[in-house]
């Protein structure tokens, strides 16, 4: 049995002896993505279970145990845990739990915290917490290696890259379920993979991105063009089903097409974010370059997986990051950092210009940096793009769905108004050259 | 050939309308449909079978509630504003923009070039609920709501945003005689300013507008107060004739495009579906069944006072009375604590009339045989009924509960009082009340509030509450405050719960509401073994039970669970022992009169609504004051570190040292500069700039920038800020400079020194935001502080490119702004090292108030700091005493500079005997809610009293009032009991 061993601030460690015989429970955020990030996790020693616990137990448990004027976010992430220690059955004295830690200004930094303090009140004091951090918290038995890290990064590569496509896919399949399936089939084809070591190389990458975008390029589609509505906002609840009220499948009953920018861009940003620091504040010109390094890697890839679309000729392609970058020029300044902090914006900015004007900006009720850089742009969008149409939602405990919809409905009914005054612009448009000529 | 049906399903009302071709409107009805949406569509359809049978129709379902409906009968469905605007389109094409209100929705279409519309969020509830909820709170109807507010001679100040918070700005002036008629306009002032504000983000309200739904059609006060604030003339205010059902004429007109059915059959698929009633997310039953209820009751009803006959009884009695917020207690005992009278009764709004009648009676009945030898009164109206019938004490209202509950169980350890407005819980330790947790103004969800539940739908309190007990299948509606509780409701009902299942829904959320939003347990054992419920809310059965469902443990109701403050006030009057009370006799009541006339004072900033009541023989009590001014007495200079600071920083106008000559600079002052300014200050000025503030905080300024906010729930100092750069404007100064700041100076202090995201990049939010801020230059550059010769570099080359202003010069002017603002935290250190050594030679004891800077602001604070010192105290703030603990792990992420101190401020008071702490929060602050745990941590693990003091834009200090009070009833029994200091200190 691992012993307790803390730190000298009296932070419990998640030992060595403890990778040995704990398990390591990980939230739930993107299902493709972080069902990959679990098995690399694994391979590299850990024993982990994906929690997939969701519903009301979920959000009481968070509300038991977590202030309630906290973000959203927070009291999902920590109800999921706590549910699941209660119900999974595991011995509480074999388990550590893994969350990620950004060290921003915003509360996010602090849902670590947040959790002990949780599992304190529950008695539960004696349950480690590994923060997914970089240099914030460390750990004994927990190492983020560049290995680990680069693996972790081709795992987001391909969650993006099948989130993407896939999105595409499934408002026009002909068979119901057809695009599920495959990302289904890709996700464990992955896994499979990275068991045997394959697809962890640039170019295995590559040719992996390339059989993907076929694969789901052959799914047969309804030839028509629905509306397209882009999801941005505060990252958990953006992404999390359980975090918006199954979003993306309300956008899908509602005939809409749902166009979702992925992860890799806030990962990004969150490395660019320490060299922005450096540029405007002054320090370390290492650490910046280190960062650097990171940022450009990432961004390699991304770029390979644009060119992979582009390639493609099926499916339409994101903008990268040094795109996002320059369309936030004279909007916000490079060092609007917390939370989502000018991506947020720029991604909006990107959805608009790439002929998505639709957007839902989800935010957890209350949330800070949001004000600022969600609700805070959207007058600013409107003045200069007067057809952009972005609805704010915020959620939280109690809100409800029924508000929520009606909301997203209106925002809707404007995007067909606004598909239909397109559409004749554009017939009027054709017809005027013809009597010009005439 | 077909007519064109459309219907408009709202929270509360269902309104159907048929046109034929072209156009004309054939029928028109407006309906409460009481949860019941379709059934009262059919009624209606059914109503008019001559006119509509055997036709062909178009039809088309819209409105908030509808979509529910449509879904399940498969008929169209349009969102209800498109819905409005294709109405208005057709009837009155010129028009620049609809306000339009609804039950609980608020909206405002834009029309003109593209169409823009914005809905009320999920906090905003200036709508016709809300309204409902005030006229039930008055006890009038709406109508007369309305007929009152024509009558009105002053407006008072009154917080829309939910119903909750206006309650607490409302009761207050209800309880200290406001006139009904100055509440009611006030109230419709309220929906007024919540719909400007909130609404408009920053497009401005103008040209053509039409009023529509409901509450504007019906409510003439209402719409006076729309065509005055917005300065409108009849042009430009259209009323139109069938405003209250513009959406379902809009349907009706969308329904053109949909496809024509028979009527038979669209009537059927109405009348046949059913909605899934099986989505609705549900709970285990109160009781399982009638005997498992009977044991309950016959448990309760075992703790009960003796009653003594008055009729017979002989001797001394006391006197309690409790003038709650929206009821008056009154109770009679004999020495023992025998019942001999007890009364509890709405106050409809006037306690001192209820009181005058009820003391007449009891007189009556005490005859010659029973002497009333003393008199005490607690709660909301204390001062007031206390000078009106000249009370011998009064008390607050914790300690009278204490008193009360103790009587029964003597050893108590946990209180807690659900009334009809307030919530309080606190611990007993030591024989005095400790940690004491109110609801704060949004977390509410009491007594009155399922009163206003259960008349909506149509029933009285007590049958309502009974019909949950039995409920198989209560409905799960969340735990937040009264907006979304609204709507949580509204979702149930269109899921096909039951009004049972709703009731018991209800009570449950109202229990979890205190267990988990106020009190914040984990368990049963963090409240308390010996757990004593009271308040006239827990007489409700199905709230009692779902309380000791959710705690998993009994607890004690006395009988008297209604009346316990008053009790516990009659036990204070026997305790004080008096020979004989003051309390006015039965000849004095004879001649007794009472007037009460709103005043506002005008000696200072704060402008305290006064209401002066008027008693027979020229007595006089003023309320609603913060200090002694109005009342006549001299303002003597208290010691106040807040005020002295506030003063210090807006002396920091001006040329300074320098002659002005690059120009006139602008700083907004909120936010960040109420701790960075004396920097900023002697920067400016040393490079000849001439630095002008923006003017001191107000309600007017809050209101001039208000329709430039884009996030109804930010802070109220952010909010502020929208006035203060538009007043900078309007100042004409050359540019306004209003830097981002992710981080603030590093004081060594914490894991890391950030501001918080609101603090730190505001200043381009107003940017975006504000129209006006184009006609200046608007300097919001990034900076950082904690970082000197970096930042002199940096800032050094900002301003050779917008002033040419040559570097060295800049260097210079930096290394005199830091040194300044090194001189201004000295001063404010030695300040308060002074208000120290002071209050300890006078025996004063000391109250550090914990905030952000900003929190000096009067309009912010609204006047906090006056009150303090006026019970006594000696003020300082965080920032004098932060700096003498250093740097120490906590148990959360101390990664903000200002949030840093607070944590450090609280460990220094924990040192200091005669020091307390009290935390300032502003409402949505959203560090505070992680700050807020660990200050009471720390304070707790050292013995010392934890309150925290929120505040929001609308200025009533009641709560803030209680909780200061028992503070000062706390320290006064720990000071009698040291030994229990001591055992904490240790355990």
């Amino acid at each position: 049995m691992a012993e307790l061993v803390y730190d000298k601030t009296g932070r419990l460690l998640f030992t060595k002896e403890m990778k040995r015989e704990y398990t390591i429970l990980i939230p739930q955020m993107l299902p493709i993505h972080f069902g990959m990030f679990r098995k690399l996790l694994e391979l590299d020693g850990y024993r982990i279970i994906q929690l997939n616990n969701s519903g009301r137990a979920v959000v009481d448990e968070g509300l038991k145990y977590v202030h309630n004027d906290t973000c959203y976010p927070a009291l999902l992430v920590i109800g999921q845990f706590m549910d699941a220690i209660e119900h999974l059955g595991l011995d509480p004295h074999k388990i550590a739990l893994l969350i990620t830690q950004t060290g921003g200004g915003c509360r996010a930094s602090n849902y670590i915290h947040l959790l002990r303090k949780a599992l304190e009140k529950a008695g539960m004091g004696y349950v480690p917490v590994i923060s997914v951090s970089f240099g914030m918290e460390r750990n004994p038995g927990f190492k983020l290696t560049l290995r680990l890290l680069r693996r972790l990064i081709f795992g987001m590569m391909y969650g993006d890259l099948i989130m993407w496509v896939s999105n595409q896919v499934r408002p026009y399949e002909t068979q119901p379920g057809a695009a599920d399936r495959m990302v289904e089939r890709w996700s464990d084809k992955l896994i499979d993979g990275f068991t045997q070591g394959k697809g962890m190389s640039r170019k295995q990458m590559r040719a992996l991105f390339d059989q993907i975008i076929a694969d789901f390029a052959a799914i047969p589609v309804r030839e028509e063009q629905k509306v397209r509505v882009g999801i941005v906002g505060e990252i958990y609840v953006k992404f999390s089903a359980l975090g918006n009220n199954g979003l993306e499948r309300f956008l899908l009953s509602e005939g809409a097409e749902p166009v979702v920018p992925g992860l890799t861009d806030f990962m990004i940003f969150k490395f660019y974010n320490r060299v922005a620091d450096v540029e405007l504040y002054g320090g370390s010109a290492a650490k910046k370059a280190l960062c650097r390094l990171g940022m450009d890697y990432m961004m390699s890839c991304q770029r390979a997986m644009i060119a992979a679309l582009e390639r493609s000729g099926r499916f339409r392609a994101p903008s990268d990051f040094a795109q996002l970058h320059r369309l936030i020029h004279g909007y916000l300044g490079d060092g609007n950092k917390m939370g989502e902090g000018w991506l947020l914006t720029a991604e909006m900015l990107e959805l608009i210009h790439s002929g998505v004007p639709n957007i839902v900006c989800a935010q957890p009720f209350g949330c800070l940096p949001n004000h600022i850089v969600g609700k805070g742009m959207i007058r600013r969008l409107k003045d200069d793009y007067p057809d952009s149409n972005i609805v704010a939602i915020d959620y939280d405990p109690s809100a409800t769905q029924i508000n929520q919809e009606n909301r997203i409905k209106l925002m809707l009914a404007n995007a067909k108004a606004l598909a239909r005054r397109a559409r004749e612009a554009a017939e009027a448009g054709e017809e005027r050259p013809r009597e010009a000529v005439v | 050939m077909s007519l064109r049906i459309g219907i408009d399903i709202g929270s509360t009302t269902v309104k159907v309308v048929v046109l034929d071709q072209n156009r004309n409107l054939l029928f028109r009805s407006y309906e409460r449909h009481y949860s019941k949406a379709r059934e009262r569509a059919l009624e209606t359809l059914q109503g008019i079978q001559d006119l509509l049978a055997g036709q062909q129709v178009q039809l088309v379902i819209t409105g908030s509630a509808g979509l529910g409906v449509a879904k399940a009968c498969q008929l169209d469905f349009v969102q209800e504003v498109y819905a409005t605007a294709a109405a208005v389109d057709a009837f009155i094409p010129d028009t620049d923009a609809v306000i339009e209100l609804g039950g609980e929705d608020a909206k405002i279409i834009f029309f003109g070039g593209a169409l823009e519309e914005r809905m009320n969020g999920s906090c905003a509830g200036g709508t016709g609920a809300f309204i409902d909820q005030m006229a039930t709170l008055m006890d009038v109807t709406v109508d007369q709501l309305d007929e009152l507010s024509l009558k009105h001679e002053k407006i008072y100040p009154i917080a829309s945003r939910c119903g909750v918070f206006a309650k607490t700005d409302i009761q207050p002036i209800l309880n200290q005689g406001g006139r009904k008629e100055d509440v009611a306009a006030s109230i419709f002032q309220a929906v007024v300013d919540q719909t400007v504000g909130g609404l408009t983000q920053g497009r401005e309200l103008k040209g053509k507008l039409v009023f529509l739904g409901g509450p504007l059609h019906f409510l003439k006060g209402l719409r006076q107060r729309f065509v005055e604030t917005l300065k409108l003339d009849e042009a430009h205010a259209v009323f139109p004739e069938n405003g209250d059902c513009f959406a379902a004429i809009g349907a009706a007109l969308c329904a053109e495009d949909y496809p024509a059915r028979a009527y038979d059959q669209v009537f059927r698929q109405l009348e046949e579906s059913v909605e899934s009633a099986n989505v609705v997310d549900t709970m285990p039953p109160l009781f399982q069944d009638q005997a498992e209820y009977d044991a309950f009751l016959a448990r309760h009803n075992a703790s009960r006072p003796p009653e003594t006959d008055p009729a017979t009884y002989e001797g001394p009695a006391y006197l309690g009375i409790d003038a709650g917020s929206t009821t008056t207690k009154m109770v009679l005992i004999d020495p023992q604590g025998g019942l001999l009278y007890t009364y509890y009764h709405s106050n409809l709004g006037n306690p001192v009339a209820i009181v005058l009648e009820q003391l007449r009676q009891i007189y009556q009945l005490c005859g010659e045989r029973i002497q009333i030898r003393g008199a005490a009164v607690t709660g909301y109206g204390e001062d007031l009924i206390k000078n009106a019938f000249h009370c011998d004490l009064g008390l607050v209202e914790t300690m009278a509960h204490y008193l009360a509950a103790a009587h029964f169980n003597p050893q108590v350890d946990f209180i807690i009082d659900i009334g009809g407005q307030d919530m309080k819980c606190f611990k007993i330790r030591g024989g005095a009340v400790d940690s004491i947790m109110l609801n704060e103004a949004c977390s509410s969800g009491c007594g009155s509030f399922i009163e206003t539940f259960a008349k909506a739908l149509g029933y009285n309190i007590a049958e309502f509450s009974k019909l949950g007990l039995l409920t198989r299948h209560p409905v799960n509606l969340g735990s937040r405050c009264t907006v979304f509780m609204n709507s949580s409701v509204k979702q149930a009902q269109k899921d096909g719960a039951s009004v049972a299942d709703i009731s018991a829904g209800l009570s449950i959320s109202i229990v979890k509401n205190a267990v988990y939003k106020v009190i914040r347990a984990a368990n049963a054992d963090d409240l308390g073994r010996h757990i004593v419920v009271q308040g006239g809310t827990f007489l409700n059965d199905a709230v009692l039970r779902a309380f000791e469902l959710e705690l998993g443990r009994d607890v004690t109701r006395p009988t008297i669970a209604g009346l316990m403050g008053a009790f516990g006030a009659a036990l204070a009057a026997r305790n004080a022992g008096l020979a004989r009370s003051a309390l006015l006799d039965r000849e004095a009541l004879e001649h007794f009169t009472h007037t009460a006339k709103p005043a506002t004072c005008n000696l200072c900033t704060n402008h305290c609504s006064l209401t002066v009541n008027q008693f027979d023989g020229g007595r006089r009590f003023i309320s609603g004051n913060r200090c002694s001014r109005p009342l006549g007495k001299e303002r003597v200079a208290q010691p106040d570190l807040m005020a002295y600071k506030y003063q210090k920083l807006r002396a920091m106008c001006g040329k300074g040292e320098g002659d002005g000559s690059r120009g006139r600079i602008g700083l907004p002052m909120g936010l960040n500069f109420y701790e960075n300014l004396p920097f900023w200050f002697t920067f400016f000025t040393r490079l000849n700039f001439e630095v002008v503030l923006s003017p001191e905080s107000s309600r007017q300024l809050y209101h001039s920038g208000q329709h430039t906010i884009p996030s109804d729930t930010v802070c109220y100092p952010a909010k502020l800020m929208h006035g203060h750069a538009e007043a900078l404007v309007k100042a004409g100064v050359d540019a306004i400079f209003y830097p981002c700041m992710s981080y603030n100076f590093d004081e060594g202090s914490g894991d890391n020194h950030y501001n918080c995201p609101v603090v730190a990049y505001y200043s381009e939010l107003l940017e975006a935001n504000i129209p006006l801020l184009k006609e200046t230059r608007y300097l919001a550059p990034y900076v950082g502080l904690h970082r000197p010769k970096d930042f002199a570099r940096h800032i050094g080359q900002f301003l050779r490119e917008q002033f040419a202003v040559p570097p060295q010069e800049t260097a210079a002017a930096a290394k005199a702004a830091y040194r300044a603002y090194d001189d201004y935290k000295a001063d404010l250190r030695a300040q308060g090292e002074k208000i120290i050594t002071q209050a300890r030679a006078e025996g004063r004891p000391i109250l550090v108030v914990a905030g952000r800077p900003y929190h000096i602001d009067p309009e912010i604070n609204h006047g906090i700091n006056d009150l303090i010192t006026s019970f006594g105290f000696a003020l300082l703030t965080e920032d004098a005493v932060a700096y003498h603990e250093g740097y120490e792990p906590r148990r959360v992420l101390n990664q903000w500079t200002f949030q840093a101190r607070m944590y450090q401020a609280a460990r220094y008071v924990c040192r200091q005997e005669d020091m307390q702490l009290v935390q300032l929060v502003s409402f949505g602050c959203g560090t505070d809610a992680i700050t807020g745990d660990e200050m009471r941590s720390i304070l707790e693990s050292h013995g010392k009293l934890y309150t925290q003091l929120k505040i929001d834009d609308v200025s009533n200090l009641g709560a803030v009032r209680i909780r200061i009070r028992s503070l000062m009833a706390a320290i006064e029994a720990r000071r009698q009991r040291p030994d229990e200091r001591e055992e904490a200190d240790h355990g």
